[in-house]
């Protein structure tokens, strides 16, 4: 139960506090999602093991019950990402409105496969299942940014204008 | 109690079954893989789907309660066509590699596949292969086999305690993993092998070993530890193959220690099968008749004074019985049965049994561990204390080293000293104890066996006293023995009569040339130098310890190779069966003290297993009701607890689970568990 000063620091101390205060005393281990969610965003945007290990004994867990969370939501990530996270939906409502060219057209642009990260660190390009915005359909999911009804030109030119150094 | 109907039977349960238990108590038995009745319902398999009449899906029946009413269908169309569905599934990425699998002839996939599997794969895809993990030497894995039935987990999380298995992503990329590769750190890791309800994890040591159908099934006991557990020894040419645990709810559940399970590849080396003589500092062998002159002889020149007799931690009652009775008729007082010197009372069974019985765990309310770690000592105990805080969360405070248990303990430290204030009434734990109902205090064998055994065994008395632990319905003192044979010798009564040595007087005798003559019957676990210099007769299975110095070595039987009784730490006598004849030359324990006497002229009552068997049951009834607990024994006011306590810290008597007896010492499973737990 040690080490809340470490995993969470500063006003993040708070934040656990206020999450963890959502729940009953006894209950504890059921902060254990949004915990994650904050050690992963304070954390460049995934959870190296060590923090995955944090977490769990912040609350009083088997490491393993916390590991396998991490690997079971796709939400988190136990490998780095690139600043910008780039979740293209390919599930039937947005494959049939075209995911396939959205698809295509952030591979070309970034150069990388599903599952890469470019060079720069810049970019994380993955596929992800319902992101459960079908009536926008096609659907990315770019950090905590939805980017609805799509086509490949509006993917290029989004990547285009979040290229270089220029932006955080 | 809701009534319902399983395929047009009324049945009546109990409020809060299940389907598929109410479906078993009817008769009817539903096919499942990840539900397991010790374990927690995980509902992921859907094997067991079943048709409630008026529902339009079928349902998992391990997973949905019984209400009024319920109409279930076990046998109709649907039920077969849902599983058939669900079977077509679990094989999609089955390898079907039946004929090279260990689980073949005992898997639940492939029984089951016969009733509700497809003739022809309808699958034409690729299949998934998932990569083998690293479960340690006695858990072989291949993971392709696995249909994610978490059972393991469960397992590990909630029996053992030690969650260390886990599954790693979702659906198709699911595997079953381990937090460290090369070891799971539990005494009782090898169950997950026969929970597994594939070949996804079989028994390592036992890797392409035999078919099932090969072997030869005994019902036994274990003797690797003091609980007595249930076990079916599995044989074949002479050789015991593997060993399994059986159901006996009153003590093991369904569950054995890894040793207990392990250890036997150890019977197949260093054995002692044939009689060896020590000549002229070498051992020849010798027929039984050379050495058993050789014996007699010298047994006849030592002045009775100047003989003496131990018995060792893994000798049943038989061969206990014949050399106590052939030390008696030649006037030896100098017997002992307690190898590390534990000082229970005299002749007052209370002081040396678990009184509360292992079942009785389950009703205990607040526990004292003193000067034991149950979890080395006697692991399915341990597993049961740690059932009992699962369900109720009770007070367990420990005196003695502080380790894992598996289950959160107050410490109340590491000397005796918490134990004088507890039995003085100044310690805070008083009164958890004394709030508590069913109030449990176990004491440690090796607690008992330090040169303040007594005193302890005293201060323990009243503390247990003092909780109200010992009533007419309720005796919480509990003496945990961490070796099968001790609690039977001291129902017996081998120790030593007046005038006579017990086992640290036999040390000191011998090592300052006071004893002529010395028998050893299986006695290992105790340092053989001292009688170096006294002719030694050493009976027993291995060429271990107490082999090292002797004269003579009589080649005996082990636990596997007779039929011999043994007491477990409840005081409830159980029998051990042979699996196979024993190697060679060498003869179940009572025939050779019995074999020794004739030739010596010395009349024992009997010449039979079941001569000697009437002549234990004449002096002590209660060892011939096997498999019964022994009449209840009152609190005598045994111990010294006005004695002066020694201070220093109780130390952990067993250092290393997996090697603690000849059997254990000689098996390369057990080292290779003692290395991998020490690597990791």
């Amino acid at each position: 139960m040690t080490g809340g000063a470490d995993l969470f620091p500063g006003p993040d101390r708070d934040e656990a506090e206020r999450i963890l205060g959502r729940y009953p005393q006894e209950h504890r281990q059921s902060a254990v999602l949004p915990l994650l969610d904050l050690a992963q965003r304070r954390h460049g945007g995934w959870l190296p093991a060590a923090l995955v290990d944090a977490v769990g004994d912040y609350l009083g867990m088997p490491s393993m019950r916390v590991r396998e969370l991490v690997t079971f939501y796709s939400m988190f990530h136990d490998r780095p990402v690139g600043r910008y996270l780039v979740q293209v939906c390919r599930t039937t409502p947005c494959w049939l409105r075209g995911s396939d060219e959205v698809l295509a057209a952030a591979r070309q642009e970034l150069g990388i496969a599903p599952g890469e990260t470019t060079p720069d660190g810049d970019f994380t390009l993955i596929e992800v299942e319902c992101l459960g915005a079908c009536a926008d359909a096609p659907v990315v999911q770019i950090n905590d940014d939805f980017h609805e009804r799509l086509d490949g030109g509006q993917m290029r030119a989004w990547i285009h204008a979040h290229r270089g150094p220029k932006e955080g | 109690m809701p009534k319902l109907s399983i395929d047009g039977t009324e049945v009546e349960v109990a409020d809060g079954t299940t389907v598929l238990r109410a479906c078993e108590q009817a008769g009817v038995e539903i096919p499942r893989f990840c539900f397991h009745e010790r374990l927690s319902i995980a509902g992921n398999c859907r094997m067991c789907l079943v048709e409630q009449v008026g529902v339009p899906k079928p349902v998992a029946s391990c997973a949905m309660p019984v209400t009024e009413g319920m109409q279930i269908l076990t046998q109709s169309e649907r039920v077969q066509a849902a599983r058939e569905g669900v079977m077509e599934f679990l094989l999609v990425n089955h390898p079907l590699d039946c004929p090279i699998c260990d689980q073949g002839g005992e898997c639940d996939l492939q029984d089951q596949a016969l009733y509700y599997g497809r003739v022809r794969s309808r699958f034409r895809e690729a299949k998934r292969a998932v990569s083998d993990k690293d479960f340690g030497p006695l858990v072989k894995t291949v993971m392709t086999r696995c249909i994610h039935c978490t059972r393991c987990v469960r397992f590990m999380d909630e029996v053992a305690g030690v969650p260390e298995l886990g599954t790693m992503g979702r659906g198709e990329d699911m595997e079953i993993v381990a937090a460290l590769e090369g070891c799971l750190h539990s005494e009782l890791a090898g169950n997950v092998v026969d929970l597994c309800p594939v070949g996804a994890l079989t028994s390592k040591p036992y890797a392409f070993a035999a078919r099932p159908w090969e072997l030869s099934h005994t019902e036994s006991v274990d003797v690797l530890d003091g609980a007595g557990s249930a076990i079916r020894i599995d044989a074949r040419d002479g050789r015991v193959l593997r060993v399994l645990p059986r159901v006996n709810e009153d003590i093991n559940e369904e569950w054995i220690g890894d040793r207990s399970r392990h250890a036997v590849d150890g019977l197949a080396v260093r054995r002692l099968d044939q009689p060896w003589l020590q000549q002229n500092g070498a051992f020849e062998p010798v027929t039984w008749d050379v050495a058993l002159a050789a014996v007699a002889t010298a047994l006849q020149d030592a002045a009775p004074e100047r003989t003496a007799a131990l018995a060792g931690d893994l000798v049943g009652l038989e061969g206990m019985a014949a050399l106590a009775d052939l030390m008696r008729q030649r006037g030896v007082a100098s017997v002992d049965c307690r190898l590390d010197g534990g000082a229970f009372g005299s002749g007052e069974p209370a002081s040396w049994r678990f009184n509360a019985t292992i079942a009785g765990i389950d009703r205990a309310d607040a526990i004292l561990l003193v000067g034991t770690n149950p979890r080395r000592e006697a692991p399915v105990i341990n597993a049961r204390i740690r059932k009992r805080w699962r369900a109720t969360g009770i007070p367990i405070a420990r005196i003695g080293p502080a380790t894992d248990l598996t289950y959160p303990v107050t410490e109340l430290g590491a000397g005796p000293d918490a134990l004088a204030e507890l039995a003085r009434g100044t310690h805070p734990f008083v009164a958890e104890l004394g709030q508590a109902r069913h109030p449990l205090i176990v004491v440690g064998s090796g607690a008992l066996a330090r040169a303040d055994g007594a005193v302890i065994l005293g201060l323990a008395r009243q503390v247990a006293e003092a909780a109200d632990a010992a009533r007419d319905d309720w005796n919480g003192f509990s003496v945990l023995q961490r070796c099968a044979a001790r609690a039977g010798g001291l129902e017996l009564g081998v120790v030593p009569v007046e005038g006579g040595l017990d086992s640290r007087g036999m040390v000191s005798a011998a090592s300052e040339g006071g004893l002529d003559f010395l028998y050893l019957l299986g006695a290992d676990e105790i340092d053989p130098e001292a009688f170096r210099g006294t002719f030694t007769v050493y009976q027993g299975h291995h060429a271990d310890r107490g082999a090292r110095h002797a004269d003579v070595l009589l080649p005996a039987a082990a636990y596997t190779e007779q039929e011999a009784t043994y007491v477990n730490t409840e005081g409830r006598p159980q029998r051990a069966r042979p699996a196979h004849p024993p190697p060679g030359d060498a003869r179940p324990d009572w025939k050779i003290p019995v074999a020794l006497a004739a030739r010596m002229g010395i009349p024992l009552p009997y010449d039979s297993l079941a001569g000697l068997w009437r002549r234990i049951e004449a002096a002590h009834p209660h060892l011939a009701e096997i498999d019964q607990l022994p009449p209840p024994a009152p609190l005598t006011s045994f111990g010294d607890a006005g004695g002066e306590l020694d201070g220093a810290p109780f130390a952990e008597v067993v250092p290393d689970y997996y090697r603690t007896c000849p059997i254990s010492r000689a098996s390369a499973t057990m080292a290779a568990c003692a290395r991998a737990v020490a690597d990791a």
